[in-house]
């Protein structure tokens, strides 16, 4: 079914109505609802023996969730990509399914009912996306806005008492916040406007050093100001996973918009130094580094499992098939159990194969972004589409091959599944963006009044008018 | 931009390969390296997971499990400890296993492969399967006849059924409750460590584990030896032995407890144990093929399981000829365990067809429905037919007219052999009473039981220790039981 989707949506004839797909899109959320009930019936099956009491109430607070989403976007994105929204609900019920499951290891935490408040929130906020941002090129408008935003966002945490050695939440009330998470989008928001806007002074000004074609100060020096204030905030915060993130972001939307490899060079020196830098400076890195390339050796000195050792252990004992869930023990692991290493639980329960159908969504998830991102036919547009999805991608791949022991453990959430409101919710906001991008993507042009597009393809300041005063004001005049 | 955009598409494609090709090498690849990591307590935890399986004895479980409601979740226990733990062992969750609990451990704690109901099940669903039993040989009439029997005095019995190799009974006193060990409290620690610290050793299973210097017993083995190898064609000529006889190339003099036994025949030296002759006769019959023979009943070998592991029993096959004279009496170094002088007179029962013991009859799944069964086999040919008669003739009079009158029983042909075994530097150490024998009903076809007891009462005085005196009333009781199946 997928196949045929992505199939027919991929080349629409022209002239023909559109398919919208949407029926397509209630059916697979009909099955997403349905795999992620299947699988909290199975932990209550498996712990007691019994269908969980919640199961019927959980079933349907999953339902309505993806009922809502979907009606909105029915109403106000009907051309949107139909896989985008039922592969977040998947994802998100699989998630629920997990941290239920480990609840049960821990009766005095129960971490799966406020799971489903924050899931809530994210559906209600990627409702509001939806429905409220009819036209997401207005967001250009707002790119410096956006970096000062963000910024504020990761700057406040500092004032925050520690937790756990990272200085990336803030707490009030009862609630706990990691700003960090939002200002991920409102960071992919500047790059993608900016990136958008200066591209080409950026790609073909300034002068020539060996092989290597530098920008202009004027071009270069906000975007560099930018990233290394964040770097520089995220290492104050020790918070070295969103600090990657960024950085590979950053790194993969320059190529896109310059097609500079020059670009990626320059890049990867620049991580390699900051790396070895960090990794000498700071013990808490030093130490996770030490853990991925030797992950046993603590046991060896006998001072019992690192965290990593012990999520290799759950990874390990899933083999093939996984135990089925809620017979593996994954919470072992104990501490972050159910936010950073969710994964391994997934991988213990479910096994290669579930881990590999996991991966698989992310996957689909990120190729159905760019797939929108290829499709919209204004550089803003493609950016932030391809900046969302490479984030995802990138943050799938920084603490999966974390928890993993393919790069060094960085703390950070795994997308949908792990416990977290503020994760949750900053990725509804990502998928309903992506949402209303595919929405545009695939829309059919109205009476393609607009003429002019193919005029301004070619000639570079047409296309800076369309893009908004926030780039043009800074980019590069016409060469 | 587009060719960009592709390219960026490409590198997240290939974040997403690495991420499947770490995630082989993990959970397929390293899988099995990680699951023996001490420090992942998975297979501990999945172990004492389920309630471990039965070990049944005369239809009837003596084992079962409780919940502890700790992590290690499920901890053995047994209905009859002492009785039966020379048979059982113990399961620790601290120390570990031991005996059969240890011999069978995959089936009872599930993770044999033959539980699984289709191949490489296991393997694949990483299903953890319902424990099976093990259904043991033991009788209980027997066991109980032999416990109490050795009342509480430090000794072993061990007993087979001479035509199959199926043990009986199996026996070590004084014992101890493995029960105290399951668990992982500090009761358990207490336990354990109060049982390895005390003097009279309750954890020993004398029965498999302890050798002692078999004595008289022993000359079951030299009187087949003398009949295989020539050295006597007749049990009633007169030998020419002397008494005292003084071991060959020393100066030390082999003296008797008994009278008559100057150039006495095989049959009477047999009857009231004779040293002399026996040692004469060993010397006469030669190293070599006193060691055949021994061999052939079972000695010097280290290999044997039952399926526990019964420790070597042992004939010197390097030594002098008054070492060998000594040798021949069960004395030097000669060592055997209970078990193995019960498979002695279980071959000359089974007219010298010595069968492999057995402990385990079969096993089965939680269904019961039987997944491997033990069949008997022949360890060896310990004798020729025509001997194994003659010594059956030996030992029957040992026991209407000689040294073991205490074992005699009505209504059956009962053979016998005492002894009484020096240890100890300079046999200082109080001697051990054995006595071996076995029975068969009149009319039946086949011996019922063989059997060996020890007794090592170092309580009793040191002139009333004899095989006849300590032991025999012990195995008497047991071939009682036996009879009466």
């Amino acid at each position: 079914m997928t196949a045929t989707t992505a199939a027919t949506a991929d080349a629409p004839p022209p002239g023909l109505r559109l398919p919208r797909r949407r029926g397509v899109e209630l059916l697979l959320l009909a099955a997403a609802v349905l795999i992620s009930v299947y699988g909290y019936v199975e932990v209550g099956l498996a712990r007691h023996g019994t269908v969980p009491a919640g199961a019927a109430r959980y079933g349907a607070g999953l339902a309505v969730l993806a009922l809502l989403g979907h009606l909105a976007v029915r109403l106000r994105a009907p051309y949107a990509d139909p896989l985008l929204l039922p592969i977040a609900v998947l994802l998100n019920g699989l998630g629920l399914v997990l941290i239920f499951r480990l609840d049960q290891e821990t009766p005095k935490d129960q971490a799966a009912p406020t799971q489903l408040v924050w899931s809530a929130v994210g559906v209600a906020l990627f409702i509001g996306v939806v429905a409220l941002l009819r036209d997401y090129r207005v967001l250009q408008r707002y790119a410096y806005l956006s970096a000062a935003a963000a910024l504020v966002l990761m700057i406040v945490p500092i004032f925050f008492p520690a937790v756990n050695g990272a200085k990336i939440w803030i707490r009030f009330a009862g609630f706990s916040i990691q700003p960090g998470e939002f200002a991920k989008i409102l960071i992919s928001v500047f790059f993608a406007a900016y990136l958008a806007a200066n591209r080409h002074a950026l790609a073909y000004t300034g002068r020539r050093l060996w092989r290597l074609q530098l920008p202009t100060g004027r071009v270069l020096g906000p975007i560099v100001a930018i990233w290394l204030v964040s770097v520089a905030v995220l290492v104050l915060e020790r918070d070295l996973g969103t600090s990657l993130l960024f950085f590979g972001v950053f790194v993969v939307l320059l190529y896109a918009a310059t097609g500079r490899t020059g670009w990626i060079a320059v890049g990867l020196l620049l991580a390699a130094v900051g790396a070895a830098v960090v990794g000498s400076l700071e013990p808490h890195v030093h130490s996770r580094v030490a853990d991925w390339l030797h992950p046993f050796a603590s046991i060896q000195r006998g001072e019992g499992a690192s965290q990593l050792a012990l999520s290799l252990f759950a990874f390990g004992a899933g083999g093939l098939l996984g135990t089925g869930l809620g017979q593996g023990h994954s919470a072992l692991i104990g501490f972050a159990m159910k936010s950073d290493f969710i994964l391994a639980t997934a991988g213990e329960e479910l096994g290669y194969a579930g881990l590999t159908a996991l991966f698989l969504l992310y996957t689909l998830l990120v190729a159905r972004g760019y797939r929108a991102g290829l499709a919209i036919r204004e550089p803003f547009g493609r950016l932030l589409a391809v900046g969302l999805s490479s984030l995802l991608a990138i943050q799938v791949f920084v603490i999966a091959g974390g928890v993993m022991g393919l790069i060094p453990l960085t703390g950070m959430a795994m997308p949908f599944l792990a416990q977290g409101g503020s994760s949750v919710v900053t990725n509804w906001i990502m998928v309903a963006l992506l949402i209303r991008i595919s929405d545009r993507a695939r829309r059919p042009r109205p009476a393609r009044a607009d003429t002019g597009v193919i005029a301004r393809i070619v000639v570079p300041e047409e296309e800076r008018g369309g893009s908004g005063h926030g780039g043009g004001r800074n980019g590069g005049g016409p060469r | 931009m587009i060719r960009h955009i592709r390219r960026t598409s490409a590198f997240c494609l290939l974040l997403l390969v690495l991420l499947l090709l770490n995630a082989a090498r993990v959970q397929l690849l390293n899988e099995d390296e990680y699951a023996h990591n001490p420090a992942n307590r998975r297979a501990d935890l999945k172990r004492y997971n389920q309630p471990r399986g039965s070990i049944v004895v005369g239809g009837r479980s003596v084992t079962g499990s409780r919940d502890s409601g700790g992590s290690l979740r499920y901890a053995r226990t047994y209905s009859q400890g002492p009785l039966y733990a020379p048979v059982t062992g113990y399961a620790s969750q601290v120390y570990g296993t031991s005996l059969l609990e240890n011999a069978e451990d995959e089936l009872l704690s599930g993770t044999d492969p033959r539980l699984a109901p289709l191949p490489l099940w296991t393997a694949l669903t990483r299903e953890q399967q319902p424990a099976g039993d093990v259904v043991t040989t033991i009788d209980p009439a027997l066991q109980r006849a032999a416990y109490e029997g050795l009342g509480g005095k430090k000794g072993a019995v061990a007993a087979v059924e001479p035509a199959t190799g199926k043990v009986l009974a199996l026996v070590s006193t004084p014992s101890y409750d493995p029960g105290e060990l399951s668990g992982s409290g500090s009761g358990t620690t207490d336990a354990w460590t109060r049982l390895n610290a005390s003097a009279d050793r309750p954890m020993l299973n004398r029965a498999l584990k302890e050798t002692y210097p078999p004595g008289s017993t022993f000359k079951v083995v030299t009187a087949a030896a003398a009949l295989e190898h020539g050295v006597v064609d007749d049990p009633d000529t007169a030998t020419d032995t002397p008494s005292p006889y003084t071991l060959p190339g020393t100066a030390t003099r082999l003296t008797n407890e008994a009278g008559g036994c100057q150039n006495a025949s095989l049959r009477r030296a047999f009857e009231v144990s004779c040293n002399t002759v026996f040692a004469h006769l060993g010397v006469d019959v030669g190293l070599d093929d006193m060691a055949e023979t021994a061999e052939k009943f079972g000695f010097n070998d280290d290999r044997l399981t039952i399926p526990s592991r019964v420790v070597e029993s042992t004939f010197d096959t390097d030594m002098n000829d008054a070492q060998l004279a000594l040798s021949s009496i069960g004395q030097y170094d000669t060592a055997a365990t209970p078990l193995q002088m019960a498979m002695v007179a279980a071959a000359v029962a089974n007219h010298g067809d010595l069968r492999r013991p057995y402990l385990v009859e079969r096993l089965t799944d939680a269904h019961g429905d039987t997944l491997a069964r033990t069949r008997p086999r022949r360890l060896h040919r310990a004798m020729s037919e025509d001997t194994a008669e003659r010594l059956r003739e030996l030992m029957t009079g040992v026991v209407t007219r000689g040294t073991g009158t205490k074992a005699a029983i009505p209504g059956a042909t009962v053979g016998g052999k005492t002894g009484t075994a020096q240890h100890g530097v300079g046999n200082s150490g109080t001697p051990y009473a054995w006595f071996l024998s076995w029975a068969q009903a009149d009319g039946a076809e086949r011996p019922a039981v063989a059997v060996a007891v020890v007794v090592e009462d170092a309580a009793a005085d040191r002139d009333d220790i004899s095989g006849g005196g300590n032991a025999a009333p012990v195995a008497r009781a047991v071939m009682q039981a036996a009879l009466d199946r």
